[in-house]
């Protein structure tokens, strides 16, 4: 049957247009049920009829409710086409789920294109009802009153979500359950008792016609807000209306905005643009305090410091600086459910009943959370997930609800699971889809790879791999090959992956989502399935692999004459870990060939090196840790820095050679549609905290190109050796990280990787765990003319987002091993109490931050107790960088060593947390 | 954008591989030697066949025909290039070798677009020439296909048309399972690009049988009625009975086709 849908358009322009569309309703469309005898389906969803009803949703139940939707209780449930179509339009998340439910072969939710067949809701319950006779009970639930009234009217058995989940008898269900604004009076309880309880303590949101001529005429600005990671009440709001970034003190200044919210922010007078406070270690209202953490690895980890050094001698900075602002709207929620723990509180006296509890994200940037439950006395030691419904102006936290639990707190395996939910990593096993694109094993190269004329058969060569000692994902193997003419034959291979990983492929897919393995104290998270990492592309020793080569002439000098790549068939003769081939080359004497391969490698490495150095790359330092794990209880024994050998050095400088032969071939095939990584060079502003800390210590650092920082940074040798560490990792953590970009997306003078000094860089070596490399080794496979270019390097768009979410997943890999380290240093101090050696990196009003470098790892010592205010004894000289007791006694300044005692504090049940103290 | 929900079917609510409502009549045009709309959902084309003489074909659309209305000047590079098109399409159908020195002016409008309008203009010539008792190899059917949702999708509506995928127009002889015209707008790999085409002249030959059932019925309403053919015959190239069959008389054909 054909009908028409028309309508009338008015299009930007103001002209208006009459729209006619075909609208077919079809009579092939079937509900679903298997025990249905009219309709001829192939796979029907519900299974029997007899206990449950089928429940037909309505929009309102659907948007708010997903939670309970999602746990297994609730099954046989018809989602309708127009109600999915509606979600759709509202939120666009609460869409995608249930996309997913309705795929989900364990659930029965079925979708029924009513659309296509009968419009309204309560008609399709109706035609359920009337369709499947007697052989089931349908149940229409909806929230909407007049809906509800409308259906028992036409004889449709229809409830509330409410009244239905009760007559489950499930206490844990009714958790789940979101509840109307209405109820919210009886949470406040919760919140403390003052007299002015019920005073509107945010302003109200402008409606969004009002941000809409706002921000036409300039008055507002639209932007992301992003809560800092170490303050919760500061925010920055990115706006491209007044180029700069807008500064936003305190919670009632975000107005009730999360991180993330796309908001619109009015600038405050200018006379109030100094808000802030002196630097003190806790803010003021702030019951939470800085915890001790990581050291962080580049300036995207580190806490944000924005204010300049305030005038101690009573200058008026100018407070031009940086301008600050309040969020009067948000325009877009970025909502969704977050990790962690409610706030420990006694027993409710009737146990039981409802209990409404606050509950406390793992992620500082969130605010504390508003949520009903009635099995308090289970979730109180445990991690749970939360999410989030409403924020009433009148109420100070968000309300949400409980939506599942985790484990125990404190508990590793819980706690390693939060990190990965924190950091959005997927550490699901692979489906059976994508191990069906698995080749099977045990899989061995077979003559027709050795045949095929893309493949150069270099198995006669003396490859070997060098690699951290237990790696079993070898994806780099080298050789070196003095050639008659004196020259060296110098060869850098990496596992074929492209060669397994079809684009296209479901394999590919999940690889493309992840992007890269994920490497956690105790465990990995593979980016492809395990046969693939370990056996299959993996270099091993005395085994034949595919590879993709790139095979240099180079003079002795180390000048490159020649490049070739290929791909090819290497048979790998060791497998040495960094210790090996160090001892190895350090030996005089052995000179077996391999050794004198090692050797020759490693003068050639040294002269690249040196000449990477003059070109004016950074050695830049890093305060990586490593633990002994014991292989029973995966309890860490032993944590110490991570030592860097000679051997690392050279594979790392042959595998930076590789990448940049690499992206110079790609490039020159493919201008725009190249993946390359570049590292932005940081601005002044950025590198204003190292400068101040090594004025201190009377260091004068030039900063004015990359060249003369490497300078600087040889010639700031203090009196103590590890005085020149210190400010080489001072000075990463001041860099923004690389990151990947379509090489369509930029101009070449933005291509610069300015801590490698490298005017192209890409990633090429690693593809066994990098979906970038593998991205690489298509580009390469397709100039070398081996494989025709995939369809999405023909779309920059796709490319670009591709390249964005290969950094976003990237940088949460970076978070979550960092967590997972955090985490294992305080299972690793919970037994040893320790007393170690740490440095002053920051003096703070009310005491300093320590370093330490033994363990990595940093956090704030006070000098004075908590709430009582800084000031009085202690004195702060932020010129000198120095805080000093009045009397004169005492002094500690920047960079001056410490020693301090490390424990593990429980302040509050259940939450352990390492407490450094000055001995 | 979503062209094909998970469920499998389109905005409009067909499935990848369906066609839209078709709908032909012959005998539109009374004065013409030939005539037919033809309708594939909302696209509605007129096609007037005056012949023979020698081979002509003009395309225009008319101003009402899209949503929002605007003037289309005749000799426009859209309707100049279809017109080519359409014209080297039907001369290659048309049995131009019987008829030296004359004229056959194929004149198509088309009366409302929804996509799919080049398909829709051969299948109405091919009616109208038909109509026009022309001799031809076979009757030219064409259908059009395009790639979205990474789904190969057949007969293209208006907003399916616009969405940025490739769109491929196919033109076929059914019987001597030839083809007369591909045509293909933006790019698609060629494995695609078979499965896309295999599924276009898959239309082509569904709409070739609804034509045939438009003559045969009109077979039937000239057995029937027994009303006198004109015609070819009456223009001097009498040796093409073949073609005589579908022949009517406008009049009668007109008001007896929409009466049932």
């Amino acid at each position: 049957m054909l009908q028409s849908k028309s309508f009338v358009k008015k299009s930007k322009t103001g002209r208006v247009t009459k729209v006619v569309r075909e609208h077919y309703l079809r009579d092939d469309i079937f509900c679903g049920a298997s025990f249905c005898k009219l309709c001829q389906q192939k796979d029907p969803r519900f299974l029997s009829s007899s206990s449950s009803p089928i429940l037909v949703l309505d929009t309102n139940v659907v948007l708010s409710q997903i939670d309970l939707l999602e746990n297994p209780a609730i099954d046989d449930v018809v989602l309708l086409s127009i109600v999915l179509e509606e979600v759709k339009n509202r939120n666009l998340s609460v869409y995608n789920r249930l996309r997913a439910l309705s795929t989900n072969p364990l659930r029965r939710f079925f979708v029924f294109s009513n659309e296509h067949h009968k419009a309204a809701i309560r008609v399709a319950a109706q035609w359920y009802q009337t369709h499947l006779g007697a052989a089931a009970r349908v149940l229409l639930i909806t929230n909407d009153r007049d809906n509800k009234r409308k259906a028992i009217e036409d004889g449709i058995s229809a409830d509330t979500i409410e009244s239905y989940v009760k007559s489950l008898g499930r206490p844990d269900l009714l958790d789940l359950l979101v509840h109307p604004a209405s109820e919210d009076m009886a949470m406040e309880d919760v919140e403390d008792l003052r007299p002015s309880k019920r005073k509107i303590i945010f302003t109200e949101h402008k409606p969004m016609s009002e941000i809409t001529s706002g921000l036409h005429r300039g008055i507002y600005h639209q932007g992301k807000l992003r809560v800092n990671r170490y303050n919760p009440f500061e925010a920055y709001v990115g706006s491209e209306s007044i180029g700069d970034e807008i500064i936003i003190y305190g919670r009632s200044n975000m107005n009730r905005a999360f991180d993330g919210d796309i908001v619109a922010v009015e600038l405050l007078p200018m006379d109030q643009w100094h808000e802030e406070k002196a630097l003190s270690i806790a803010d003021e209202e702030d019951e939470e305090e800085e915890d001790v953490h990581l050291v962080p690895g580049s300036a995207d980890d580190a806490p944000r410091t924005t204010s300049q050094v305030q005038g101690s001698s009573g200058e008026t900075t100018p407070a031009s600086s940086r301008p600050s602002g309040r969020v009067v709207g948000i325009i877009k929620r970025n909502w969704h459910s977050y990790c962690g723990s409610l706030e420990p509180m006694p027993m409710p006296a009737g146990s039981g009943g409802v209990a409404h509890a606050l509950f406390v994200s793992k992620d500082r940037r969130i605010p504390k959370i508003r949520i009903q439950t009635r099995q308090l006395e289970n979730l109180l030691d445990k991690r749970i997930i939360v999410a989030v419904d409403s924020w009433d102006c009148l109420s100070r936290y968000p309300s949400g609800h409980y939506v599942r639990t985790i484990g125990e707190i404190g508990d590793r395996d819980t706690e390693t699971e939060v990190v990965l939910i924190e950091n959005d990593i997927n550490s699901r096993p692979f489906s059976s889809q994508t191990l069906a694109c698995l080749p099977p094993l045990p899989w061995s190269v077979s003559s027709e790879d050795l045949l095929n004329p893309i493949r150069q058969d270099l198995r006669h060569l003396r490859a070997f791999s060098v690699d951290p000692p237990g790696c079993k994902d070898i994806d780099d193997a080298l050789h070196c090959m003095p050639l008659p003419n004196g020259n060296f034959e110098v060869g850098v291979h990496i596992a074929d992956v492209t060669n397994f990983v079809h684009p296209g492929t479901p394999l590919d897919d999940e690889a493309a989502q992840r992007g890269t393995s994920v490497y956690l104290v105790e465990r990995r998270i593979d980016m492809l399935p395990k046969p693939l990492t370990e056996d299959i592309c993996s270099l091993r020793a005395d085994v034949e692999r595919l590879a993709f080569s790139v095979l240099w002439e180079m003079t002795p000098e180390a000048e490159i004459i020649s490049t070739k790549y290929t791909k090819s068939v290497i048979k790998s003769c060791a497998a040495l870990s960094y210790i090996e081939a160090q001892a190895r080359m350090d030996d005089s004497r052995l000179m077996d060939p391999l050794t004198t391969d090692l050797r020759n490698m490693n003068s050639l490495a040294k002269i690249m090196r040196l000449r990477r150095i003059e070109r004016g790359a950074l050695t830049l330092a890093s305060a990586e840790v490593k633990f002994q794990i014991d292989t029973e209880t995966h309890d860490p024994l032993d944590i110490g820095m991570y030592q860097i050998r000679e051997a690392n050095q050279m594979v790392e400088e042959f595998m930076l050679a590789a990448n940049v032969s690499v992206a110079e071939k790609i490039l020159n095939h493919f201008p725009v549609c190249s993946l390359l990584r570049r590292h932005p060079t940081p601005t002044r502003e950025m590198l204003e905290p190292l400068l101040r800390t090594a004025a201190a210590v009377g260091l004068n650092l030039d900063v004015s190109s990359s060249k003369a920082l490497a300078d600087s940074l040889d010639r700031a040798v203090g009196d103590d050796p590890y005085f020149n560490k210190l400010i080489r990792i001072l000075a990463t953590r001041c860099m923004t990280q690389a990151v990947y970009f379509c090489s369509g997306d930029l101009s070449p003078p933005e291509y610069l990787h300015y801590g490698l000094a490298s005017p192209l860089y890409t990633h090429f070596t690693s593809p066994i765990r990098r979906y970038a490399d593998v991205i690489v080794h298509r580009l390469l496979a397709a100039s070398l003319g081996i494989y025709k270019l995939p369809t999405i390097f023909q779309d920059r768009p796709q490319l670009t987002s591709i390249a964005d979410n290969l950094n976003y997943r990237h940088r949460n890999a970076q978070m979550a091993s960092r967590a997972s380290v955090e985490l294992h240093t305080v299972i690793y101090f919970r037994k040893r109490p320790t007393d170690t050696e740490a440095r002053i990196v920051k003096i703070r009003s009310n005491g300093f931050i320590v370093f330490v470098p033994k363990y990595g790892i940093e956090g704030p010592v006070y000098l004075t107790q908590k709430g009582d205010k800084g000031g009085g004894e202690w004195f702060v000289d932020e010129q000198e960088q120095k805080i000093k007791k009045m009397d004169g006694s005492v002094s500690f300044g920047v960079l001056q060593t410490v020693t301090v005692h490390l424990e593990v504090v429980e302040p509050q049940p259940n939450r352990p947390k390492l407490q450094l103290t000055l001995v | 954008m979503e062209f094909v929900n998970p469920e499998g079917l389109r905005l409009d609510g067909r499935r990848p591989t369906e066609l839209r409502q078709i709908r032909a009549e012959l005998g539109a045009v009374a004065k013409a030697d030939g005539s037919a709309v033809f309708e594939m959902g909302n696209t509605k084309v007129i096609a007037a066949v005056y012949g023979p003489r020698e081979v002509r074909f003009e395309y225009s659309m008319a101003n009402f025909s899209t949503g929002d209305r605007m003037r289309r000047p005749k000799g426009d590079r859209r309707s100049t290039e279809i017109s080519l098109v359409l014209r080297q399409t039907m001369e290659a159908c048309i049995m131009t070798h019987l008829m030296p020195r004359s004229q056959i002016d194929i004149f198509v409008q088309v009366l409302q677009a929804d996509g799919g309008t080049r398909s829709a203009c051969i299948n109405a010539a091919s009616l109208a020439l038909a109509d026009a008792g022309i001799p031809m190899r076979d009757l030219v059917t064409s259908c059009s296909a395009g790639y979205l949702n990474s789904t190969p999708l057949l007969d293209l509506n208006y907003v399916e048309d616009s969405a940025g995928g490739a769109d491929v127009t196919v033109g076929i002889f059914p019987k001597l399972d030839k083809v007369t015209l591909l045509q293909m707008d933006a790019k698609l790999p060629l494995d695609i690009f078979e499965n896309v085409m295999q599924l276009a002249t898959e239309g082509c030959k569904a709409i070739a049988t609804e034509l045939r059932e438009v003559s045969n019925l009109m077979k039937e309403i000239n057995i029937v009625g027994e009303h006198k053919a004109i015609g070819i015959s009456a223009r001097g190239i009498k040796s093409y009975a073949r073609w005589f069959r579908l022949q009517l008389c406008p009049d009668c054909c007109y008001t007896q086709f929409l009466s049932p």
